[in-house]
């Protein structure tokens, strides 16, 4: 087999093995076994999907099964259970947990950079671009002399 | 110039991730410096017939430590809070954090409780209102029950002499 061939097939095994574990990862369990009042178990996991684990940092509260999660999660459920709307509920939690807790955080001036920066890097390298196209553009081709036309007629020649 | 500027980029890059990899990702900023401590009243640990709210503590410097007998780092800072319980330097007061198997009790018989009063969360739900996402966190309280500090994780004679004692002078206590 030709070395070429081996790299993507390779790849396609471990993308194989990598991705249904992935999917696995992402699915949110541990919000789901309590469940007795379906409706409001699937707002809960909607919402919590978005929220963060105080405990585990990169898990979401949906999926965590630390027990502060749980706590929280019963917190919500009380709180949806109440009536209360989605935005009154991440209110709830930011007012004690700080934006923290939000995976998406608020567009507001210390996110600013945050969201911005991306379309300002953006600029930064399109305007570099730009430039460096003008600059190719614009700069002035010399003309040839006599002993360069001579070389580049015997380079054409010889092919 | 033009030839050192992917340097300079580089090392400003490390740089940034150089802070990055110093800075504890457990040491969340509270919502709550500057702002009046969460109102709660909850009976105390061996009299359940008594109760604890921080308006108790109106016009007082105070502590609030939350922590648990199954918390081991607790354990790590409880000759600290000792300490200073034993020097008068400020009231402590211990938030008996999730204590389902009510240890509190007989644990601070043996080992001597640096707490004014130990007010029980039994469910969590004044941790909650706190913004507490595990033991031991302490806030400081001033006089007119707003939160000055928070320090997550246990307080080591390091942290009370650099983040507590700068806190407690500029307080005037």
């Amino acid at each position: 087999m030709k070395p070429g061939r081996i790299k993507p097939i390779l790849l396609t095994i471990l993308l194989a093995i990598c991705l249904p574990a992935l999917a696995n990862e992402a699915a949110p369990k541990a919000a789901l076994p309590n469940a007795d009042d379906p409706v409001i178990e699937q707002r809960l996991v909607k919402l919590a999907e978005d929220l963060r684990c105080l405990v585990c940092q990169n898990e979401s509260l949906a999926g965590s099964h630390a027990a502060l999660a749980e706590d929280l999660r019963r917190e919500i459920r009380t709180l949806m259970k109440a009536g209360k709307s989605d935005k009154q509920v991440i209110a709830y939690l930011t007012e004690r947990y700080g934006d923290f807790v939000l995976y998406r955080p608020p567009f507001k001036p210390v996110t600013w950079l945050l969201w911005l920066g991306p379309v300002l890097f953006l600029g930064i390298g399109g305007g570099a671009w730009v430039m460096t196209l003008r600059r190719r553009r614009d700069a002035p081709t010399a003309p040839l002399d006599a002993k360069k036309r001579a070389a580049a007629a015997y380079l054409l020649e010889e092919k | 110039m033009k030839r050192w500027l992917p340097l300079v980029l580089f090392v400003v890059l490390v740089g940034f991730f150089a802070k990055g990899l110093f800075l504890n990702p457990r040491e969340v900023p509270s919502p709550f410096i500057g702002r009046n401590a969460p109102a709660f009243t909850l009976p105390l640990v061996g009299d359940a017939n008594a109760a604890f709210s921080p308006a108790d503590m109106k016009g007082k410097t105070w502590m609030l430590n939350v922590w648990a007998p199954w918390c081991v780092s607790c354990r790590q800072e409880h000759p600290l809070l000792m300490q200073i319980a034993q020097s008068g330097r400020i009231p402590i007061v211990g938030l008996n954090w999730k204590d389902k198997d009510r240890e509190a009790a007989p644990l601070l018989a043996r080992t001597g409780s640096p707490y004014v009063a130990v007010p029980e969360d039994l469910d969590g739900r004044v941790g909650i209102d706190y913004g507490v996402t595990g033991t031991p966190e302490t806030y400081l309280i001033d006089q007119a029950g707003i939160v000055r500090l928070k320090h997550i994780g246990p307080i080591s004679p390091e942290v009370w002499k650099t983040k507590f004692e700068p806190k407690l002078k500029e307080l005037g206590a």
